[in-house]
């Protein structure tokens, strides 16, 4: 089992490292914005897997906070670049 | 507050909603702590005002079934069918915006078919147009016009599923005399 | 221990999806398709997840609370997704050579010439529908939002509100 938590940490250290590229690259600031939404994602899985190695559930509450506002970010940055144009 | 009253049976499904989430969140079903949610609902909804949401007043637990397959099935095919795309396709990618008019005119299936193209990979709403319930959508490697059309015609059933759970006797009624097309 | 297989395999096909939306992200061309890759897989990733805890846990009680976690994803995850497509499509953040076919162009061109005619006159449409509302026409989209009752002659003013 220990393997596989290896495994899969790494998988997501990958995922995290190209998200990361694209939030420092992206050309513009919707770019970035998505970017970090993904980061947001992977940053949940991993507290998954963190309650999963550790058999707790400690972070069940900040997950659900999570995947409930999450979305916020992206909302108020697309609203803010159409406004402008 | 010059808003008029919101019968109680438009607002229940919202209520039972919310004591469900309250239980859920308590992680405890027991009576005394659903009573209390239901008392916190019911104060939630009636203090924080929202337009209320137009249900069609009709719901098909045995088409759900179904749909909720056909929904996980086309999840999992197109994640990885984006999976792929990304690994083998990468910047050689060709897109299209895909007009799609949908048959109903209530805003609610309008904004259900919507979410459920969106929540599918591969496909994205742009725009909505209310006035001719026109949806608008972005669609992951689309060549060819045949393409666009096999797009059309999978949200088209997708939406035809979605009336069959949940939309209005007319829109169901049209929906029977197009005739039985999947 | 066949739990334990169960939840590496949920494990690792949740790490995989969210691999699909970092691998799309750096390699696709456009804003637009960066958002299928960054969104989607996330919906199935977190069900893989969510799962893997429900089955290494055993318990029942956990069960509605996963899915609640789940529903609240699927009920944000679309909006955000629009929006930013909304956003992207409307400040041109997309490669017009990659799209083999644009039917919301020649809409938003025909929508453009209609708004450069009713500048021209100074008179409020006349589809507008003020009659329903009763007053000025509000101009704040806001107010126009979803409580107001939908005007028989509504397509004027949701013209309006479209190029707002």
């Amino acid at each position: 089992m220990t393997v596989v938590m290896y495994v899969v940490g790494g998988i997501l250290a990958v995922a995290l490292a190209f998200a990361l590229f694209r939030a420092v690259r992206g050309p513009s600031i919707l770019d970035r914005v998505l970017a970090l939404d993904v980061v947001l994602a992977i940053i949940g899985a991993a507290l998954v897997v963190n309650m999963v190695a550790n058999r707790h559930l400690d972070n069940l509450v900040l997950l659900v906070t999570i995947s409930l506002i999450g979305f916020i970010g992206s909302v108020t940055v697309a609203r803010f670049v159409t406004d402008r144009k | 507050m010059s808003r008029q009253r919101i019968p109680l049976i438009t607002e229940l499904p919202l209520v039972v909603w919310l004591v469900l989430v309250w239980g859920a969140l308590w992680q405890d079903f027991g009576v005394g702590n659903l009573a209390f949610g239901a008392i916190l609902a019911y104060v939630v909804v009636n203090f924080f005002y929202l337009p209320p949401v137009e249900l069609t007043g009709r719901f098909n637990v045995l088409w759900l079934i179904p749909f909720l397959g056909r929904f996980f099935l086309k999840l999992v095919t197109a994640s990885a069918e984006v999976f792929w795309l990304a690994l083998t396709r990468g910047s050689r990618l060709r897109n299209a915006v895909v007009a799609v008019t949908l048959r109903s005119h209530s805003d609610f299936l309008v904004t259900a078919t919507g979410h459920a193209i969106s929540l599918i990979p591969g496909s994205l709403v742009l725009e909505v147009d209310r006035s001719t319930s026109t949806l608008y959508l972005h669609c992951l490697n689309v060549a060819s016009a045949d393409d666009a059309a096999a797009i059309r015609r999978d949200v088209r059933a997708t939406e035809a599923w979605l009336i069959r759970i949940m939309g209005s006797r007319d829109d169901l009624a049209a929906l029977r005399a197009e005739g039985v097309r999947r | 221990m066949a739990t334990d297989v169960v939840v590496a395999v949920l494990m690792i096909g949740g790490a995989l999806m969210s691999l699909a939306a970092g691998i799309g992200l750096a390699r696709f061309p456009d804003l637009l398709s960066r958002m299928h890759a960054a969104t989607k897989p996330q919906v199935l990733g977190l069900l893989l997840f969510l799962l893997a805890l429900a089955v290494e846990n055993g318990t029942w009680l956990l069960v509605p609370v996963l899915v609640l976690c789940w529903v609240f994803q699927l009920l944000t995850s679309p909006v955000s997704a629009h929006m930013v497509g909304r956003a992207g499509y409307r400040t041109r953040h997309l490669r017009r050579d990659l799209l083999t076919l644009d039917e919301l162009d020649d809409v938003v061109a025909r929508a453009a010439a209609g708004e450069a005619e009713a500048h021209e006159s100074p008179q409020p449409d006349p589809a507008a529908g003020t009659p329903a509302i009763g007053g000025p026409v509000p101009v704040d989209p806001a107010v126009v939002d979803p409580a107001a009752p939908r005007a028989p002659g509504g397509t004027g003013r949701r013209a309006r509100r479209d190029r707002a």
